[in-house]
C-alpha cells in the first residue's frame, strides 16, 4: 500500500491538487497574518507594503492625527493614473483632432464620459487634499527635525500636482483650454515687465525664452500641445511617482508621524488593551550599528503603545482609499467635465478663466502680470519650502496649532487675513488703482505697488508682530501661513464667483453683460 | 605612510583621504563634468532654431469705403488696420498684458481677459497692461498694403 502511494504518478496528482495553496505559500511566505510575528512578515515580506513600518503608534492611528489626507491624495493620484491611461486609448494630441477625440470619448466610447469625469474630479480632489495635507503638516508642526527634508519633498509634490493639473488643462483643445494656456504661457513671459523697466530686454529676454521653451513656438499651437501632453502623461507622472516613493519612505525613516514628547502617557489608556512585544528599550539597532553613524530614529524608544500595522493601519488606509473612490465616483456621476467650443486663436473666451485653484493667482495677475504670476507666488513657494529651516523650536510638535500663540493666534490671524485681503480687494474694485488716478505713472511703480503686493506686505507685517509678541519663530510662521491661506481663499473665491466679462466685478454671474 | 603612527583612529573614522578615495573622487568629478556637458547639449533641444508658425508678413486689400476711425481686421490675423486723412496704419491687437486679443470699440480697444483698456493710438488707459499696443510696419505692395507683424514702428507712423 505504501509502495503504491509513493509512486510518481500519485505524487504528481497530490502536487497538482495542492498547486493553489503552494502558490499562495510561495507568495506569502510568512503565512496568514494571525500572530504578531506573521503580521510583521506580512509587511516586510511585501514589496508594496514594506514602505510601512510593521508596527504603528496608537497616536498616529487617531483620526485627528492626519485625517487621512495624505492617503486621500495618494488614492486620488492612483485614480487619475488608472483613468488617465484609459483615456490615452482614444486621445490624439493634435490640434482640432484632440478636440474631436475628446468629443468621441464623451459621446461614443463606452464609459468614456464617466472615465473622463472621474479623471477630472480625482484631479480636483487631489489638489484640495494636497493643500489640506500641507496645512495639516504645518499646523501640527510636523515639519521639524528630523522631518525637514520630507517637508521639502512634499513641497515638490505640491508643485508637481499643480503642474500636472495645469498641463492637463490644455489637452481638450477647447476655448477654455486654449486661452487659459495662452495666459499661463504669457505669465511665464512676464519677467519682461521687469527687464523692460530696466531697459535690458533686448540683451536678456528671460521671459520670452521661458515662454518659447514651454510652448515650442511663439503661440499656443501643435508644438505646445505635444509638449503639454508629454509633460502630462510622461515626465510629470514619473517625477511624481519618484517623489512619492521618497516621501513615503522618509516617513518611516524619520520615525513615523510627528508625536508630542509625552505621547506615551497620553495614549496609555488605549494601550492597555494591547500587548507590547517587548518592554525594554533597545539600545541599538543591530544590523545598522556597524555601518551607520548616529542613532536611527527608533533607537532608544521602545515599541510600547504600538499595534501591528496589519490590520490596524492597512484597514484604515483601505477605508480611506474606498472613501476617496466613492467621492470621485459620486462627483463624476452628478457633474460632467466641461468642454466648450473648439479653440479659436482669434477670439478669446470672455471671461477666460484658469482652473479654480489658479483663479486666486489670476486675480492678482489682473493687477500686475509679473508680481501676480511670478513675484508673489515665488515668494510664497520659497517661504513655504524654508519653513522647517527658519522655525527650529520644539514646543508643540505633533499637536494641532502647537507652539506659542496656538489656536488663539491662528484664530486672530484668520480674522486679520480675511479682513485685510477683502478690504484691499474691495478698495481696488470700488476706487480703481494707481493707473486710473495717474494715467502716466511708470509701469515699475504699478509692478511694485498693487493690491497683490499690498496684501503681501500687510501679511508680512502681521507675522513680524506675532513673532515679536510671542517671541517665537513658530508664532510668526503660524500667523503668516494662516494669513496666506486666508488670502488664497479670498482671492480664489473672488476670481471664481465675482469676476465676469473683461474681468469686471459682478455680484452674480446672472448680472454678466451680454457681449 | 602619511598618517602618523601616534594618531589614534577608530576603524569608523579612518585617515582623512587615502589615495584610493582621491582617485575615486577624481573619477566621480570627471563623470559629473561629462554629465553636465551632455545635459547642456540636451537642454538645447527644446528650443528649435526655427519655430513653426505661419508667415508674419501678409498683404491686405482695404475696403474703399473704410470710415475714418473704424478698424479693419484682416481675416485670421490679430491686427487692426485704420485709414485716416494722413494715411494707413496698423495696430497689433495682442494685449501686452497676457496675450489675449483685444477688441476695437468706440474709444479704442478693450481686453476681455483682465480688463485692460487702450486708446485709439494704442496707449494704455486702464488695467494691468504694462505697455501700449505696438504699431506694426505697413508698406505699399501686394494687393494694397503689406503688414509685417514682426516689425514694430513708432506710434504715429502712417503710410
Amino acid at each position: 500500500m505504501g509502495e503504491a502511494n509513493r509512486s510518481a504518478l500519485n505524487e504528481f496528482w497530490v502536487n497538482l491538487k495542492s498547486v493553489p495553496s503552494q502558490i499562495y505559500r510561495a507568495m506569502f511566505r510568512g503565512g496568514a497574518p494571525v500572530s504578531d510575528r506573521t503580521r510583521s512578515s506580512f509587511v516586510f515580506g511585501n514589496v508594496f507594503l514594506h514602505l510601512h513600518s510593521v508596527r504603528t503608534h496608537l497616536w498616529s492611528l487617531r483620526w485627528s492625527a492626519t485625517m487621512g489626507l495624505g492617503i486621500i491624495t495618494t488614492a486620488a493620484f492612483l485614480i487619475t493614473l488608472v483613468t488617465g491611461v484609459l483615456l490615452m486609448f482614444y486621445y490624439k494630441p493634435y490640434p482640432d483632432v484632440a478636440y474631436q477625440s475628446i468629443k468621441d470619448i464623451h459621446f461614443i466610447v463606452p464609459t468614456g464620459r464617466f472615465m473622463r469625469n472621474i479623471h477630472r474630479w480625482a484631479a480636483n480632489v487631489m489638489v484640495v487634499a494636497v493643500l489640506l495635507h500641507m496645512a495639516r503638516a504645518f499646523y501640527t508642526a510636523s515639519y521639524r527635525k528630523p522631518r525637514e527634508f520630507n517637508w521639502f519633498i512634499g513641497w515638490g509634490l505640491l508643485v508637481t500636482t499643480l503642474a500636472l493639473s495645469f498641463t492637463g488643462y490644455l489637452l481638450p483643445w477647447d476655448q477654455l483650454a486654449y486661452w487659459a494656456i495662452t495666459i499661463g504661457a504669457n505669465i511665464a513671459q512676464s519677467p519682461r515687465e521687469i527687464t523692460d523697466a530696466m531697459g535690458i530686454t533686448q540683451f536678456f529676454d528671460i521671459g520670452a525664452l521661458q515662454r518659447e521653451v514651454l510652448l515650442g513656438s511663439d503661440k499656443v499651437g501643435e508644438e505646445s500641445l505635444i509638449r503639454f501632453y508629454l509633460l502630462h502623461v510622461m515626465i510629470l507622472p514619473i517625477v511624481m511617482a519618484m517623489l512619492m516613493a521618497v516621501h513615503f519612505w522618509r516617513i518611516r525613516k524619520d520615525g513615523g508621524l510627528a508625536k508630542p514628547v509625552d505621547v506615551d502617557a497620553r495614549v496609555k489608556a488605549d494601550a492597555q488593551e494591547h500587548y507590547p512585544v517587548f518592554t525594554e528599550e533597545p539600545k541599538k539597532t543591530y544590523q545598522l550599528a556597524a555601518v551607520v553613524k548616529g542613532r536611527t530614529p527608533a533607537v532608544g524608544s521602545g515599541p510600547e503603545n504600538t499595534v501591528p500595522s496589519m490590520p490596524h493601519l492597512f484597514y484604515a488606509e483601505l477605508g480611506v482609499l474606498m472613501f476617496t473612490t466613492l467621492i470621485c465616483l459620486v462627483l463624476a456621476f452628478v457633474s460632467d467635465a466641461p468642454l466648450k467650443e473648439l479653440a479659436n486663436p482669434l477670439v478669446p473666451e470672455n471671461p477666460a478663466k484658469a482652473p479654480w485653484y489658479f483663479l486666486g493667482l489670476q486675480e492678482i495677475v489682473s493687477f500686475s502680470a509679473f508680481m501676480g504670476g511670478i513675484g508673489i507666488p515665488m515668494l510664497c513657494w520659497i517661504g513655504l519650502g524654508l519653513i522647517p529651516f527658519l522655525d527650529k523650536e520644539t514646543e508643540g510638535t505633533g499637536e494641532w496649532f502647537g507652539g506659542p500663540g496656538g489656536a488663539k493666534l491662528v484664530g486672530w490671524s484668520m480674522i486679520y487675513g480675511f479682513a485685510t485681503s477683502i478690504a484691499v480687494e474691495a478698495f481696488a474694485i470700488r476706487f480703481g488703482w494707481l493707473r486710473e488716478w495717474f494715467p502716466d505713472i511708470p509701469q515699475l511703480v504699478i509692478t511694485l505697488v498693487n493690491p497683490g503686493t499690498v496684501i503681501t506686505v500687510l501679511y508680512a507685517g502681521f507675522s513680524i508682530w506675532a513673532l515679536k509678541r510671542f517671541n517665537s519663530t513658530r508664532a510668526g510662521a503660524l500667523a503668516l501661513f494662516t494669513c496666506f491661506l486666508c488670502g488664497f481663499i479670498v482671492l480664489t473665491v473672488i476670481g471664481t464667483y465675482f469676476r465676469g466679462p473683461n474681468w469686471e466685478f459682478f455680484w452674480s454671474p446672472s448680472d454678466w453683460s451680454a457681449h | 605612510m602619511t598618517t602618523k603612527p601616534t594618531e589614534k583612529r577608530s576603524r569608523f573614522e579612518p585617515e582623512p583621504m587615502p589615495r584610493r578615495d582621491f582617485l575615486g573622487l577624481a573619477a566621480l568629478a570627471s563623470m559629473a563634468a561629462a554629465f553636465f556637458v551632455s545635459m547642456f547639449g540636451m537642454l538645447k533641444l527644446p528650443k528649435a532654431a526655427v519655430s513653426a508658425s505661419p508667415a508674419k508678413k501678409f498683404s491686405v486689400a482695404l475696403p474703399d469705403a473704410l470710415p475714418v476711425g473704424e478698424a479693419f481686421v484682416p481675416p485670421g490675423r490679430s491686427v487692426a488696420v485704420f485709414r485716416d486723412g494722413e494715411g494707413v496704419f496698423a495696430i497689433s491687437t495682442v494685449c501686452t498684458h497676457l496675450g489675449c486679443i483685444v477688441k476695437p470699440n468706440a474709444n479704442g480697444f478693450e481686453c476681455p481677459c483682465h480688463g485692460s483698456g487702450f486708446s485709439k493710438d494704442g496707449s494704455v488707459t486702464k488695467g494691468p497692461a504694462p505697455k501700449p499696443l505696438p504699431w506694426l510696419k505697413v508698406s505699399k505692395g501686394g494687393s494694397g498694403f503689406v503688414i509685417d507683424e514682426e516689425a514694430t514702428v513708432k506710434t504715429g507712423t502712417k503710410v
